[in-house]
């Protein structure tokens, strides 16, 4: 049984210039112990569609959808119970540890804190638990580390703190949203080593969004590639990376620089993404796709199933060559 | 004649009642007109105080900065001094650097204003030829900031850098704030301008990989130090110094592949008391004794490859670092 269901997630915010679609029907599963990757560029749902399922939008946004986590549907949750499970069974993290952690309060209150109220710790237990967590996340000296603030740690120290609070608890699934976007290549390598050595080694799910596909393609076991609120393609991680075959998705793998290839200048996709209030007819991307016919502006693809893979974009060019 | 030179540049930032922060050490860089330099290196390295230091935001401590032949002077209140207009500045984040409340238009036109370079009438025909150059229509002048993406935001950015007809331009981590396909466009955009307008520019980036297809020359910094300048394709391909090969290491390919990217140990040592020696031996995993107590220089190895590193020599062929040769070194009696 998949660990998390998500079946048509839809999210509509309120702006001050009227209600925008951010998610717009989304259906991804999450299998216990996978990587599960979340692609695309910013303003493309990604976080939305994640914050939805923790109850953390603002009050204003209407939630359709359904999205069964370990049996239950976070969506239609009573506030007391969903909190309960977020934190946790559910934990998160951010992108950037300079926010996430309070920077008043010392390591050892962010690391017990939650560990008391969730699992009915006393003092004790809860800190030699949080010295445990910390030395998971490989932090040097776990014991001093409890007295310190976060002010005094590196942005790498402070996101792997960041994980070890999230972890605390033993959660079944951590979200976590941008993890190393904040942070140096050096020090990113060395989250995502750890992010793979938590899941190897306890079995922890993840899901990991990023926009870096690199950072995917070290980790991720299957990725889902986002676009204006929608899935375009999602399937394993080789064949999703390493054959794209939605043109977006190949947009994206292009416009990166690529340690091997000798080319410049880099292959950019024209044009700017689609603000949710302003998404195209038809398919979103078709605007900015080098392959589109005129039947692209017209109806939404659906995300069919193609050889494995699912794939919104009904001319396929990889199957049907270059554009026309 | 000359672009921006900057030689052994030090900038110290005082702290109350404790020793100084050398942020950088020491550093020569040479931007010549037509030609992208590179500076990479890990948040805390000095990249981004050393390009301030270059258009005269900070003071350095010792060292000279000069363009165009002549000093740059720290920036005092009142102007940029007129020979140094044409350096110009682009900060990473277009949504600060950018106002709010005013035209893209107006902000493009005060640079023109200010420094008398088109009359009233000739000002909206060069703000849209400014605006063509980066490539945003000419109806873009009548918008305001937030009306337009971060990469368009970022062109605008460097439309207003290019009012002022510039010879050199200083980039402060323009990219690191865009998406994969707009940093791909401003990279692009880079590399035309560059070569149609014959600017200089200088590319301050964490990031080696977008750097590799933008620059010409890449400079590795490290702790306030040049670690290794090379051809931005030759320093990829065969890295000198075990810094730069580690920062080309931690980069992941997105190839679907599943390879790990490697991770480099350790952190950056606090600037304010650097590691005796080599600078970056504590995380070198080929260090040996000499590098523990001897800083090495920055020499030069091959036609535009130098390198600060105790495994390489003058005259010797270019040899990537490996353990080999560090043991062949830290032989007792091993040729110096």
């Amino acid at each position: 049984m998949s660990l998390l269901d998500v079946d048509g997630l839809r999210v509509r915010l309120q702006t001050p210039d009227g209600a925008a679609t951010v998610v717009d029907g989304i259906d991804y599963r999450v299998e216990p112990g996978e990587v599960f990757g979340i692609a695309g560029e910013s303003g493309s749902g990604k976080t939305m569609s994640v914050l939805a399922l923790m109850g953390l939008l603002p009050q204003a946004a209407a939630v359709e959808g359904r999205a069964v986590f370990d049996g239950q549907d976070l969506l239609r949750l009573p506030p007391s119970k969903l909190r309960r499970i977020c934190g946790r069974e559910l934990a998160m993290v951010f992108q950037d540890p300079m926010t996430s952690l309070h920077p008043m309060l010392s390591i050892g209150t962010q690391l017990t804190d939650h560990v008391r109220l969730h699992l009915g710790l006393g003092r004790r237990a809860a800190a030699e638990l949080a010295v445990e967590a910390l030395r998971e996340v490989r932090i040097p000296d776990p014991e001093s580390t409890l007295k310190a603030f976060p002010h005094q740690f590196s942005g790498g120290m402070r996101q792997r703190i960041a994980i070890a609070v999230a972890l605390a608890c033993r959660p079944k699934l951590l979200v976590a949203d941008e993890p190393t976007t904040a942070l140096d290549v050096t020090v990113q390598a060395g989250i995502i080593r750890l992010l793979d050595r938590l899941r190897n080694e306890s079995g922890l799910t993840i899901v990991l969004i990023t926009h870096d596909l690199g950072v995917l393609s070290s980790i991720a076991d299957r990725v889902a590639v986002f676009y204006a609120g929608r899935v375009v393609e999602t399937g394993r991680r080789p064949d999703i990376l390493g054959h794209p075959r939605h043109p977006y998705t190949r947009g994206l793998l292009d416009a990166l620089p690529h340690p091997e290839a000798a080319a410049t200048p880099l292959i950019a996709i024209q044009g700017a993404p689609p603000t949710p209030r302003h998404v195209p007819p038809g398919c979103a991307f078709h605007p900015r796709c080098a392959y589109a016919r005129p039947s692209c502006a017209e109806a939404i693809p659906p995300l069919v199933p193609v050889n494995g893979r699912a794939l919104a974009c009904p001319v396929d060019p990889l199957r049907t060559g270059a554009p026309s | 004649m000359s672009g921006l030179e900057l030689t052994d540049v030090v900038v110290e930032y005082e702290r109350r009642g404790l020793p100084p922060v050398r942020a950088v050490a020491g550093a020569s860089l040479d931007v010549q007109r037509g030609a992208i330099v590179g500076l990479v290196g890990e948040s805390g390295c000095g990249k981004s105080t050393l390009a301030r230091a270059a258009v005269g935001m900070v003071a350095p401590h010792s060292g000279t900065i000069r363009f165009e032949g002549q000093e740059v002077k720290p920036l005092t209140r009142g102007a940029r001094p007129h020979d140094q207009v044409r350096l110009q500045m682009v900060f990473q984040n277009p949504f600060s650097s950018l106002n709010p409340r005013r035209r893209v238009g107006e902000q493009i036109g005060d640079a023109l204003a200010v420094l008398g370079l088109a009359s009233r009438s000739q000002r909206a025909t060069r703000i849209a030829q400014l605006l063509g150059q980066v490539g945003l229509p000419e109806a873009a002048a009548r918008g305001y900031p937030h009306q337009f993406s971060g990469g368009q935001r970022q062109r605008i950015a460097i439309a207003r850098a290019l009012a002022a007809s510039p010879s050199v331009i200083v980039l402060d981590e323009p990219l690191a704030s865009l998406d994969a396909s707009a940093q791909a466009q401003i990279a692009n955009l880079l590399v035309e301008l560059a070569r149609e307008l014959e600017l200089g520019l200088l590319l301050i980036s964490h990031d080696l990989a977008i750097v590799r297809h933008v620059a010409d020359t890449v400079a590795v910094m490290y702790l306030g130090r040049i670690a290794e300048t090379a051809p931005a394709r030759e320093l990829w391909a065969k890295p000198l110094h075990p810094y730069s090969e580690a920062l080309i290491g931690a980069v992941p390919h997105a190839d679907g592949s599943g390879t790990m990217p490697e991770a480099l140990p350790g952190e950056v040592p606090d600037p304010s008391r650097p590691p005796p020696g080599c600078r970056f031996h504590p995380r070198c995993s080929y260090a040996f004794d000499r590098c523990r107590s001897d800083e090495p220089a920055l020499i030069g190895l091959a036609p535009a490859r130098s390198a600060a590193c105790w495994l390489q020599r003058p005259g010797a062929p270019l040899e990537a670092p490996s353990i080999q040769s560090a043991s062949r070194l830290a032989r007792p009696g091993a040729a110096q």
